[in-house]
């Protein structure tokens, strides 16, 4: 379905234009109250791919200081030790902005590989805080787990493309 | 595609600075987030009344959800009782009447049971049921195991106390809201259960394993008695679980230890029920209770009253 066009001298509220991709990722952070009493972590972290979907789809609309409340929400969600997401994902968002000043062109496959490399990151070390805080499991616990999140990607980053087109029409 | 417009602020000199000082907010957070977690490591249900209040926000939401796919989970089962239904129809006809034999031998067992425990003088509290209520969430994105129950405070289930449902044991209480709490699930590897095996008495300790299962390991080191097909009830050792909750099955043996699947799929179970801690009374053949103890105290080894129903705050 594709949104309705821009009427003409139309233009979109402030808070949509902002307020968009932190209400989805926000929205995707609250994956964990959905009623499935889980026996291995089985769900993928959606907020944290919404978070890299828009970040690599739009590099000036989320500052790297973002990652902080978003990934506080995150943790209260989650289950998680508080603090966990809210180091990992901020140090991946520096990451990405390291990374996009060693890049010069861009395509589909890196935004992917950058996603899969995040993802990677921030559920490996999200099992080592787990741990930390007297949590158990080893990484096979979690390979399925970064698998389908890496394999969802494409599929959220298109979403997001979606809903941008809807964010920046009136 | 050439690469997506940067933030790269160009010659304004206050972009500049805004941009550094966003860094400078993102490394000092991430460093803040690496602290809590510290924090954390000492204190693992520190800052419980931020999850708790939110939870208390989602409540709602997820009661909602969990009562419309109510039964959505046993789908397959139903599906694959169609299949067979003859045959099984009547084995479970036999099976019937053997158990029904078996049940009224069990409940003379019972009754005899009593009669001799109160030869012995020996006291057990009563069930100790605090309250009944539904598992409707779970940390199904994280590898720790805990599942959210759609009871708090307000219903009597407190931090510490054991959670069971008809089939087996849950867990226990992690943290509690007033409405809502927090069941670290058996499977989690930071539940201990001393537990038995069912047809004899042969101890041992079932830990999680954080996918699902569970490791028995025997008291006695070097040898690993336990088969497959071994029922593991809770033997009441240390407190907190009441004896004979059927835990697992053991499934498979493991060098020194057994693996173990637990017998309540907290998936499958409508209602759980909160117990109160479980606190072995034993009283001494034939000596009259030394000192009597004001009824709001703890009960001490000697009275016979059922564990304090007005202290439900035991140590997690």
């Amino acid at each position: 379905m594709i949104p309705e066009g821009p009427r003409l001298g139309g233009d979109p509220s402030a808070f949509r234009l902002k307020g968009t991709p932190i209400v989805t990722i926000m929205i995707g952070s609250m994956l964990p109250i959905l009623p499935i009493i889980a026996q291995t972590p089985i769900l993928p972290p959606l907020g944290l791919l919404l978070l890299l979907s828009w970040r690599l789809l739009r590099p000036e609309l989320l500052p790297a200081w973002i990652a902080l409340p978003l990934g506080l929400f995150d943790d209260i969600l989650s289950g998680q030790p508080l603090g966990s997401a809210m180091c990992l994902w901020t140090l991946t968002m520096i990451g990405i902005d390291m990374a996009e000043r060693r890049l010069i062109w861009r395509d589909y496959w890196q935004d992917w590989l950058i996603a899969a490399i995040a993802v990677i990151f921030c559920l490996t070390g999200g099992l080592w805080f787990a741990r930390l805080t007297g949590g158990g499991g080893s990484l096979p616990l979690v390979a399925p787990q970064i698998i389908w999140s890496i394999l969802l990607y494409p599929f959220v980053a298109r979403q997001c493309a979606w809903l941008d087109r809807w964010r920046i029409m009136a | 595609m050439a690469r997506p417009p940067s933030r790269r602020p160009g010659y304004d000199r206050k972009a500049q600075y805004g941009l550094f000082a966003s860094y400078v907010v993102a490394v000092s957070g991430a460093l803040a987030g690496l602290l809590l977690v510290i924090v954390a490591t000492f204190d693992p249900t520190g800052f419980a009344v931020i999850r708790a209040t939110v939870a208390e926000i989602t409540r709602p939401a997820s009661i909602t959800m969990r009562q419309l796919v109510s039964g959505f989970g046993t789908i397959d089962e139903q599906i694959v009782a169609y299949f067979r239904a003859g045959s099984q129809n009547a084995a479970l006809r036999r099976q019937v009447d053997t158990n029904r034999t078996r049940l009224i031998e069990a409940a003379a067992i019972e009754q005899e049971n009593i009669r001799l425990k109160k030869l012995l003088q020996l006291v057990e509290a009563e069930d100790g049921e605090v309250v009944a209520a539904r598992l409707i969430s779970s940390t199904g994105g994280s590898t720790r195991r805990i599942a959210r129950l759609a009871a708090g405070r307000a219903q009597g289930a407190y931090p510490g106390m054991p959670v069971r449902a008809p089939e087996g044991l849950i867990g226990r209480i992690l943290t509690a809201g007033p409405n809502t709490a927090d069941v670290l699930l058996l499977t989690d590897s930071q539940n201990i259960i001393p537990v038995r095996r069912a047809r004899d008495n042969i101890a041992g300790i079932a830990t999680g394993q954080d996918d699902g299962s569970l490791e028995v390991r025997s008291l006695n080191a070097g040898n690993n008695p336990f088969r497959p097909g071994d029922i593991m009830v809770t033997s009441g050792t240390g407190g907190l679980y009441r004896p004979n909750i059927p835990v697992a099955i053991i499934v498979r043996s493991d060098g020194d230890k057994a693996i173990a699947v637990p017998l309540a799929n907290p998936a499958r179970v409508e209602a759980v029920i909160v117990q109160r801690p479980y606190e072995a009374t034993v009283t001494p053949v034939g000596s009259p209770s030394p000192t009597e103890s004001p009824p709001s105290a703890s009960p001490t080894p000697a009275s016979p009253a059922p564990a304090s129903p007005a202290s439900p705050s035991p140590a997690p």
